[in-house]
């Protein structure tokens, strides 16, 4: 007997009202969910998957329409169903779990309360039950000490266990469908990885279906059964997990799969020409035509259906018999390799260490006080001329700090940071918000012309000057006129970095250059940086948390582990054996785009000690897998030799740490 | 939570020492000064200089400060230049009436206001949202003098006579009396701050239904009434804690006005006096009065937010 | 583009006509404000004086024509002072930090912890009583309100990553403060600014109903009710018709400043 759908959407289409007209939001969207699967939602921000998700639920904001389509759960119709109806439906049966964790949770009530007040909604228990209930659940999520736990305010928890409460929360109606959207977003990738694991253990336990949207598609394919790819509020494929990756089909999955980084540093980052479509200005016919390499007349005529070509396999294209006869584009164009940099350092640390904050003598005497922020401890090493050098950690380590102690925004509290290059100008910075780097009530012409002003350009050779740097980072000359508030993310950064450019640095701290971008932006700003640097004969230090990305841009790359850097070695060596346990556990972590890896991370218990507490000895050892003993809480880890350019800070000898981790590579 | 508290403690001294600054500060730019005040125009330089030595107005401004601090802290708050009493007991007298009529209209603002003002979020853009807002629109844009003036008219005149146009009863003569005199000030100031409530509170628990939080209460199946009851109060309760904190100041201004229109003994005409007569020991003091009055009460309202935000209260 | 708003629209309308009325007195008043007319005092409205005549028998609708000026005046005075005031501090303690700003952020609550009216109260006792002081004096009052909205907003930007962009370019402090911060703070100010005209209209009318802001004979409406007092049970028009015009003109401030806050996004 065929099972029929648990989740069954036709031909779904929303719209916005908004003062420039209807936003076309989703279009025509259709596809099932049936019980007990998880099925991945894969789409880039303009997608439409949030509002997907809001839909089901009916928790529309007002200006929202559902123009046509059927939404039908467990065979009703929930597009019809009373207010009523829906709430017995919602946290009950269908349970939705959000991106900011923190934002669901009220901020005024303990957790636990939070969580029993499902259970009261929908069951009208007995006292005491439904607390009882949400121990258990918080026990399910792996929460240890769920008592205590449960009588705590939500700021009192960290990012992660603020998910697990929140998922704690979702479960407790036991639900049919759980919708998840981003969840994992703003966690750190160890964090990442342990909340993956659980919502697959959750799955396996609970047996409910999962809606997983993500625009991460190396995390949907670790979790995901079968996968759908919206683009611009349509669905353009769907397809088992396995077959996606292995075979994309239309052009925008494989442009994606293409521009992601491959951990392996060899494939990806292949960019997809154009923009994601404005809703106020949709192209005629297919969506990603003007975007696409195999575009032909008839894919402008009108919208492509989506069409079933395989079993369980659908597309929306017309060429797609000609795609699949194209090779994939990934093989090609790999960014050159980093250049190993001169001799000569450029920028150097040396034992530098920065704290912040923290009350005066008196306060802390009088038992008031708080201890500083040990951002940055100890600390040195060095950034050689016309190299790049790239800084990986999670979130509290430092290496933000680090960056801005490099251009002078910060002064280290012990230590000395050296430049050798004539003006202190000549290190600049690249930030990772696109929105924040470029003052909104300037144009851009003006933004760009400040530091030619500070070098002494006048007039028309200023002027001249901002049109080659707006040319060098691929953007038209009248972009010069316009504010930074009709320009994307991806525009918005080609600026920010030709405003450092414009100051003709040696040295370009790139912090998080790429993080708040799309997949598919992201890879071209890549590319540009990559050309840039070695036009100017520069040196990058670049910090990130994107493992993946480092492997193809970096020559060598440094560990920080709150506060301390723990490994550090060229690109090929980090990735490989010997490593730090935190390292190897960092890479376990990377969920990789590709469902036959799905491996299990190796765990980290407990959360990242505060920074104004740093475990003594090495800051490491509360978590470590591999801690040996007493020396690992008592002493600080000497730095160990595994080759000329290879250093790790660990107790454990080089030969164990060889012998202990496999080949942690692709 | 301890910590918090004393560290505001430490910050209200401060600001109240500023304040007493800025009070002695004001009233000594004066160009003619106490003495020349007392012995009139045509007194002659030498008696002006005697009482001036004699009143300690020669000495340095800062030793003048001095003196006047440590008087008003050991509870020797002078004499009155133009009514020749002891400031203390005037200013007990009429800080009293005063906080009569303030007392009747906060419990007036705050029993009606606050749950208008949620009526109005909740129905947001509805006719009863729209009729709320335009109400308060002229509440808060007519001065508080002309409302007074206007209640005078239609409730106070001759020929309806249901209160007395000016003037204060004891309470001892009668609960009924005392009453009728606290009508009409109390009515005029409570127009104007219910308008300034039910803005705020409309405003604090719009923002606090457009939260995040509350949509994720919505998505777990809770009733309009749980997610208004259990959710949105209590977070909306502390921005509108400020709020009343806040207008204590704006009531304070506006007894001046209010008082001076009824003739109510209270601190507000209190000031007007002194203000008149440049009666700098009363000025001073009532002054210093006021915004310590002010002043503690935003403490207290800052320690009952505190106390109310598990962000701040466990940290 | 303003007439979207019906809010803006609606109050910038009934601005324009106060300017107008403001602006164009001296020329359109039927009759001279300071003339009296003994045997048509307190007259209700009617053909030869259209909205009545007060106590002295001047004619209504020409003092509340030309009390315009003294209001509109003041109120727009006293804010100007006041942002010229608070706008430079609030700025530099906001980017400056650290200890300046603890200390000009006491001065600020010192100041604020004075209702506004009180605090221009003390100002007139020292300077004593005229239409100048009153300007002075509630200027001085609104300076502190302004100063710490302007702070709060700098105290934003100072992290905001254009701002450290310029900072590693090696701008000047006082380049960054009003070339990059400064442009991003006018919004709040321009929206804070019209909002407030409104109320200082109503302080510097209960200054002249006090008695302590413009004085006799300039005809001011705060001062017309203030003379109207005595005689509100003989004919109420000398109250109600400056009054209206008290309660419009505010109105029509608070509109435009809505209006405008929800035009410039929300700030």
């Amino acid at each position: 007997m065929i099972p029929s759908p648990l989740l069954d959407i036709r031909a779904l289409s929303v719209q916005f009202q908004t003062l420039e007209g209807p936003l076309r939001v989703l279009r025509d969207v259709s596809f099932e969910v049936m019980p007990g699967e998880t099925f991945g939602l894969a789409g880039e921000s303009g997608s439409g998957k949030t509002t997907l998700g809001y839909t089901i639920l009916q928790a529309l904001a007002p200006v929202a329409r559902i123009t046509s389509g059927a939404i039908r759960f467990e065979g009703r119709d929930l597009l019809s169903a009373s207010e009523d109806e829906l709430r017995r439906f919602r946290g009950r049966r269908i349970a939705m779990v959000y991106q900011e964790p923190r934002s669901a949770l009220d901020p005024t009530m303990r957790v636990g309360a939070q969580i029993a007040e499902v259970v009261e909604i929908h069951e009208r228990p007995r006292s005491g039950v439904a607390l009882r209930r949400a121990h258990e659940l918080l026990e399910l999520v792996n929460i240890a000490d769920p008592v205590s736990v449960a009588r705590r305010y939500p700021h009192e928890l960290s990012g992660g266990m603020q998910q697990r409460v929140v998922i704690a929360m979702a479960l407790a109606g036991r639900p049919s469908l759980l919708i998840l959207d981003e969840p994992t977003t703003g966690l750190d990738v160890t964090t990442q990885a342990r909340i993956l694991e659980l919502v697959a253990d959750l799955k396996r336990r609970v047996g409910a279906a999962v809606l997983y949207i993500s625009h991460d598609l190396a995390v949907i394919a670790q979790v995901a059964d079968r996968v759908g790819v919206l683009y611009a509020g349509e669905l353009v494929e769907v397809a088992p997990t396995g077959d996606l990756f292995a075979q994309p089909i239309h052009p925008y999955t494989r442009g994606l799969l293409d521009a992601l980084p491959h951990l392996d540093g060899m494939h990806g980052l292949t960019p997809i020409e154009g923009r994601i479509p404005k809703l106020t200005a949709l192209p005629p016919g297919c969506v990603f035509a003007p975007r696409c390499r195999f575009a032909e007349p008839a894919c402008t005529a009108a919208t492509p259906p989506l069409e079933s070509v395989a079993p369980g396999r659908h597309v929306r294209c017309v060429r797609w018999q000609t795609v699949i006869a194209t090779p994939r584009r990934s093989t090609q164009a790999a960014i050159a390799p980093a250049p190993a940099g001169r001799d000569v350092p450029l920028l150097e640390f040396e034992h530098v260490s920065k704290r912040f904050g923290g009350a005066g003598v008196v306060a802390r005497l009088l038992g008031m006080g708080a201890p500083p922020v040990r951002a940055v401890d100890d600390v040195s090493f060095d950034v050689r001329a016309e190299e790049v050098v790239a800084l990986v950690g999670e979130s509290g380590c430092g290496k933000t700090t680090l960056g801005r102690l490099a251009v002078r925004l910060l002064r280290p509290t012990a230590g000395h940071v050296r430049f050798a290059a004539p003006n202190p100008t000549d290190a600049q910075i690249v930030f990772q918000h696109p929105d924040s780097s470029l003052n909104p009530m300037k144009r851009i012409g003006p933004s760009l012309a400040r530091p030619l002003v500070l070098r002494g350009l006048r007039g028309e050779e200023r002027r001249r000057r901002v049109r080659e740097l707006l040319e060098a980072v691929r953007l038209d000359p009248d972009t010069s006129a316009r504010r930074p508030v009709e320009l994307s993310g991806g525009e918005k950064q080609r600026v920010a970095i030709a405003r450092a450019l414009a100051m003709g640095p040696k040295f370009v701290v790139l912090d998080e250059p790429v993080s708040a971008l799309d997949v598919s932006t992201q890879a071209s700003i890549i590319r540009l940086l990559t050309e840039l640097r070695r036009a100017l004969g520069a040196s990058y230090l670049m910090i990130t948390h994107d493992l993946s990305l480092v492997r193809h841009v970096a020559a060598r790359i440094g560990v920080m582990y709150l506060g301390r850097l723990v490994e550090i070695g060229t690109a090929a060596e980090v990735f490989r054996a010997p490593s730090h346990p935190y390292t190897r556990a960092l890479l376990s972590a990377v969920p990789r785009p590709d469902p036959a890896a799905r491996g299990r991370p190796i765990r980290l218990e407990g959360t990242v000690p505060s920074a104004q507490h740093p475990p003594s000895g090495c800051r490491f050892h509360t978590r470590c897998p591999q801690k040996i003993g007493r020396v690992c809480e008592e002493v600080e880890p000497p730095w160990e030799r595994a080759s000329a350019t290879h250093w790790i800070a660990c107790h454990i000898p080089i030969a164990e740490l060889s012998r202990d981790s496999k080949e942690t590579g692709p | 939570m301890t910590r918090y508290a004393l560290r505001r403690l430490a910050s209200i001294a401060l600001i109240l020492l500023l304040v007493s600054v800025i009070v002695f500060a004001a009233v000594h730019v004066l160009p003619g000064n106490a003495a020349t005040l007392i012995l009139g125009e045509y007194a002659t330089p030498e008696a002006v200089r005697t009482l001036e030595r004699e009143m300690g107005l020669d000495r340095p401004l800062l030793a003048q400060y001095a003196s006047w601090i440590g008087s008003v802290v050991t509870g020797d708050w002078g004499v009155s230049l133009a009514m020749k009493q002891p400031v203390a007991a005037i200013v007990a007298a009429r800080l009293r009436n005063s906080a009569f009529l303030a007392l009747a209209a906060l419990t007036v603002v705050v029993i009606v206001g606050i749950p208008l003002g949620t009526l109005a979020a909740l129905r947001r853009g509805r006719p009863v949202d729209l009729a709320i807002v335009t109400a308060t629109y002229v509440g808060v844009s007519i001065p508080e003098f002309v409302t007074g003036l206007a209640l005078l008219l239609v409730l106070a005149s001759p020929s309806v006579g249901w209160f007395p146009t000016s003037g204060y009863a004891e309470l001892t003569s009668g609960v009924g009396a005392w009453a009728r005199h606290l009508v009409l000030p109390a009515m005029t100031l409570t127009i104007v701050l219910l308008a300034h409530i039910v803005r705020q509170t409309r405003s604090g628990v719009a923002d606090v239904l457009a939260a995040p939080y509350i949509r994720a209460a919505r998505l777990k199946g809770a009733s309009t009434r749980r997610i208004v009851l259990r959710h949105a109060l209590r977070n909306a309760l502390l921005p509108t804690i400020t709020v009343l904190a806040l207008d204590l100041g704006y009531l304070m201004g506006g007894i001046v006005v209010v008082e001076e229109v009824f003739a109510y003994p209270g601190m507000g005409r209190l000031i007007i006096y002194a203000v008149q007569n440049r009666d700098v020991p009363l000025l001073q003091m009532c002054a210093l009065v006021v915004a310590s009055v002010y002043v503690l009460a935003n403490f207290a309202a800052d320690l009952a937010y505190a106390w109310l935000d598990p962000r701040i209260r466990y940290s | 583009m303003m007439w979207r708003s019906p809010t803006l629209a609606v109050g910038g309308t009934i601005l324009i006509a106060v300017i107008t009325m403001s602006i164009a007195a001296p020329w359109i008043v039927p009759y001279p404000t300071t003339e009296q007319h003994m045997l048509d005092r307190l007259k209700p409205p009617g053909a030869r004086f259209v909205l009545g005549t007060d106590q002295y028998g001047r004619d209504l609708l020409s003092r509340t024509l030309a009390g315009a000026r003294p209001a509109l005046g003041l109120g727009l005075g006293a804010v100007a002072l006041g942002l010229a005031l608070g706008v430079p501090i609030g700025l530099a303690a906001g980017y400056v930090g650290g200890r300046v700003d603890d200390l000009v952020m006491r001065v600020v609550d010192a100041m604020l912890a004075f209702p506004s009216l009180l605090l221009a109260l003390l100002i007139i006792t020292a300077l004593g009583a005229s239409t100048g002081h009153a300007l002075l004096a509630i200027g001085v009052a609104n300076a502190p309100g302004v100063a710490r909205i302007v702070r709060s907003a700098s105290l934003a930007l100072r992290e905001a990553e254009f701002v450290l962009a310029a900072r590693v370019r090696g701008e000047r402090h006082l380049y960054v403060m009003f070339g990059e911060i400064f442009p991003n703070v006018l919004a709040p100010v321009i929206v804070e600014a019209t909002l407030r005209v409104g109320f200082a209209i109503m302080a510097g009318a209960s200054l002249s109903f006090l008695g302590l802001g413009v004085q006799p004979p300039t005809a001011d409406w705060g001062l017309m009710i203030r003379e109207a007092r005595q005689y509100v049970f003989l004919s109420p028009w000398p109250l109600l018709v400056p009054g209206t015009a008290l309660a419009v003109t505010i109105v029509a401030f608070n509109l435009f400043g809505d209006g405008l806050r929800d035009r410039l996004g929300a700030t």
